[in-house]
């Protein structure tokens, strides 16, 4: 029976999240934007909490995305609902600090979604950041550079990766490697490198426009030699990349989490202001007859919603073990342009400029969403070759 | 068809059908083959006391997230695609070009039940609860056929849904039993007035109380099947205090009607409605939340927006893949395919806009808001996927040859007109 509100047993998990969001997010949000690349310590205290908790609102999440086979029983609102709408109160925090809580790193959804159980087993507990993007390589992530060579029971790492969010927090990176590049994507594979690894070398930090509580990481591997047992899934060539990719059908939605959380904050604190200075939104008015203001924020949240509910469908149809990528892909375009058109407006609507407000920095922590986990030029691509029902070698 | 409309009779229950016997119409007026500028008439409604007020119970409260039709939305959406794909379409170029509704498309639409769901059963009705989802199904599914023509069929529900919401005994026993039948009366909401910046909530249409009821005076525009009209509903501001709706037979003494065609839902034959000194009686006013007709009317017009754009990507899809430039299918550039992405992507969006706020309204919880965000949501991008497909086809696209110069035309209403459509 339709019906698109959140469902009454998250209420409780939405709440904490927002608590957890207004208490150790915001506080911080403006220290951790001027002070980059300082580790943001209370972030301890809060992810030893949020583990205590059944379902934490963390980044990609430490094993939320895992697709289970379990029988089907009628319409289920599960982790992936859950958790997305976690991300989304976090976000509206902060979302620089969301993506540096520890133990909640991509490559923890990479692990819990691809691993084995003894591998489960073993990076329990562990923050695994994930490293896909190279100097040359971006979108285009079956072109990669990084190799990897079987030496007895050892394979031998070498290549150059940056854009590894929280790589240098993490205990492990999740590093993607050619098994030989001849061979294109099916040879592709992911390693849990440990940090600790000789020849795994931090290059440095970078310097950003926005999320500057986030580190982003640029690493160096010199004849890296990591355990076979490290290897993600398949060790044989041909199989493996579309379970690799797969694991971006789950995170996708999430990352389009992030983008609603902070576009939420940007309107609520807009409209706070917007009020103050006399123009209040009206629901029932036509928006041709209200103040430019109000009309233009009225159409601020109609595309914020529109994000909103495409981000739901898309975890919804994961709970209901119903193939996601098109609606995927949809909720990260649809929210990832949402999001910087929001907060730039906002910016804009509240003559918000100066530090002195949140909303300059939240205008330019929302532009990464429309890039990372695959751009939106990406999602369209993956969106218009479903729906035109093209490959990628007829649409480039 | 027949299965489906069998299935939708089973739902009535047989029986209630004609509960309370269907009044013929008497004569139509002497002017339908003059219409210009002439008294609309149609069939004299002969006041009933009624029994009770019916009203339909809220729809039960549900606690999941959840996109999944019940099996009867199901089988009701199928069936109006069906006739949407096999009767609406086919006719829609013509009504287009004749500013007019084949008079078999509507009454097929009646038949179908259309006018009866939000009736409630015991007053000869298909419903037995608030179906504001299963209406938005409807009209979406039908608009997927022709816009103008989906507005032509769901016109006289509108009133009937109107009545139930809001009318009192008598209204509805007057009123009603007509919308359940096959011969359901040509009925309009009209709200929208002529002029810039139209305020359903400022209305220049008044209405003075007298001591006998009231007097009309103002003027609406986009009235559908305005000319063939025999009942409106008419929303008046009421001595300077607001909005409310009035019961207005079309032979009433006063009311003059003409052609308006406009730049899109020419299949509907839309028509101004001019009311000079209208007496109505007392009894004509029906006591709603007029605000909630409004709202409502928004879902319904975000509804047919989803179900026209559909056309359109459904339409553009072969087009760009067939049509061959530069040695190859244009749908093979960026250019366009990120385009064709971008109107599902954004229909996607509209749909799931819509059906929020018709689940809202159906389980009686507030959804202004969310009716606003559907209707700026299906305006705006309603028109971009209206104007793409045209840009899509490029100089096919502009010619009637295709229907998406059609498309662009009628999509343009859904950002401009309030009323005439309820869920």
């Amino acid at each position: 029976m339709i019906n698109l509100e959140v469902p009454a047993k998250f209420a409780q998990l939405v709440d904490q999240a927002h608590q957890a969001a207004a208490e150790f997010f915001r506080p911080n949000s403006r220290k951790y934007d001027r002070e980059e690349h300082t580790y943001p310590k209370e972030l301890d205290l809060l992810a030893a909490l949020l583990d205590g908790l059944s379902a934490s609102g963390g980044g990609a999440g430490a094993g939320g995305v895992r697709r289970e086979t379990v029988a089907k029983r009628g319409n289920q609102n599960g982790a992936n609902l859950r958790l997305l709408l976690g991300t989304m109160e976090m976000c509206w925090g902060d979302v620089g600090l969301l993506l540096s809580m520890p133990r909640q790193g991509l490559g923890n959804a990479a692990i819990a979604s691809v691993a084995n159980d003894e591998q489960l087993a073993r990076y329990a507990g562990k923050w695994a950041a994930m490293a896909i993007t190279e100097p040359d390589t971006g979108s285009d992530s079956a072109a990669i550079r990084t190799t990897a060579v079987l030496d007895g029971d050892h394979y031998v790492l070498n290549g150059e990766k940056i854009f590894v969010t929280a790589g240098e927090r993490a205990d492990c990176v999740v590093v993607w490697a050619t098994l030989d590049r001849s061979k294109g994507r099916a040879a592709i594979k992911s390693f849990v490198v440990d940090r600790t690894t000789p020849g795994f070398e931090l290059v440095r930090l970078e310097s950003k426009l926005g999320i500057r509580a986030s580190d982003t990481a640029h690493f160096r591997l010199t004849d890296v030699r990591v355990h076979r047992d490290n290897l993600l899934g398949s060790p044989d060539i041909d199989t493996g990349f579309a379970g690799v990719m797969q694991t971006f059908d789950n995170t996708r939605p999430l990352v389009a989490a992030m983008a609603i959380g902070v576009a939420r904050a940007a309107l609520e604190e807009t409209r706070a202001l917007l009020n103050e200075a006399g123009v209040d939104i009206d629901y029932d008015r036509p928006w041709t007859t209200q103040p430019a203001a109000a009309a233009t924020f009225l159409h601020l949240e109609a595309d914020w919603e529109a994000a909103r509910l495409l981000a739901m469908e898309a975890a919804w149809l994961a709970d209901n073990r119903e193939p996601n990528s098109l609606q995927a892909s949809m909720a990260k375009a649809k929210a990832g342009r949402t999001a910087t058109e929001i907060t730039l407006r906002c910016v804009e609507l509240a003559g918000a400029y100066t530090e002195n407000s949140l909303l300059e920095k939240w205008a330019r922590d929302a532009k990464i969403l429309d890039i990372f986990e695959g751009t939106q030029q990406i999602q369209q691509l993956i969106i218009a070759r479903r729906i035109l029902d093209k490959s990628s070698t007829e649409l480039k | 068809m027949g299965a489906a409309l069998a299935v939708l009779n089973r739902l009535a229950g047989a029986s209630a059908l004609d509960r309370f016997g269907l009044r013929k119409p008497v004569e139509r007026g002497v002017h339908e083959a003059t219409r210009v500028g002439f008294t609309a008439a149609g069939r004299v409604f002969t006041a009933v006391r009624g029994r009770g007020v019916s009203r339909l119970p809220d729809a039960p409260e549900r606690g999941l997230f959840d996109l999944t039709p019940t099996d009867e939305q199901r089988m009701i959406r199928s069936t109006v695609e069906k006739f949407a794909a096999e009767r609406v379409r086919p006719a829609a170029a013509a009504a287009d070009a004749a500013c007019a509704p084949p008079v078999e498309v509507v009454a097929r639409a009646a038949e179908l039940g259309v006018s009866a769901l939000g009736v409630p059963e015991a007053l000869g009705g298909l419903g037995t609860e608030r179906s504001a989802v299963t209406n938005a199904l409807v009209a979406e599914a039908l608009a997927h056929g022709d816009l103008g023509l989906a507005v032509a069929c769901l016109a006289p529900s509108a009133v009937g849904t109107a009545l139930a919401l809001w009318g009192d005994a008598d209204q509805q026993a007057t009123y009603l039993p007509a919308f359940t039948g096959e011969n359901v009366p040509v009925a309009a909401l009209a709200v929208q007035e002529p002029g810039a910046l139209f305020d359903p909530f400022s209305l220049r249409t008044r209405a003075y109380r007298t001591p006998g009821g009231f007097v009309l005076d103002g003027v609406k525009s986009l009235v559908p099947r305005a000319l063939d009209a025999e009942l409106f509903v008419v929303a008046a501001d009421v001595d300077g205090r607001g909005p409310a709706l009035f019961l207005v037979e079309a032979g009433t003494a006063g009311i003059t009607v003409e052609p308006e065609p406009a730049m899109g839902l020419r299949a509907a034959g839309t028509g101004r409605v001019r009311l000079a000194r209208v007496s109505l009686p007392a009894s004509a006013v029906l006591t709603g939340d007029y605000a909630e007709c409004v709202r409502l009317s928004r879902i319904a017009w975000s509804a047919l927006a989803v179900g026209t754009g559909q056309a359109v990507v459904d339409y553009v899809i072969p087009y760009v893949n067939d049509r061959v430039a530069f040695g190859e299918p244009v749908s093979h550039r960026q250019g366009v395919a990120f385009k064709v992405a971008d109107m599902a992507t954004e229909l996607a969006g509209m749909r799931l806009l819509t059906y929020r706020a018709a689940a809202l309204a159906e389980q009686g919880k507030p959804f202004a808001r969310e009716a606003a965000l559907a209707r700026r949501q299906c305006a705006e991008h309603g028109m971009r996927i209206g104007d793409d497909g045209v840009q899509l086809l490029g100089g096919h696209g502009f010619v009637k040859e295709h229907p998406v110069e059609r498309w662009y035309r009628d999509l343009r209403a859904v950002g401009v007109v309030e009323g005439i459509v309820l869920v």
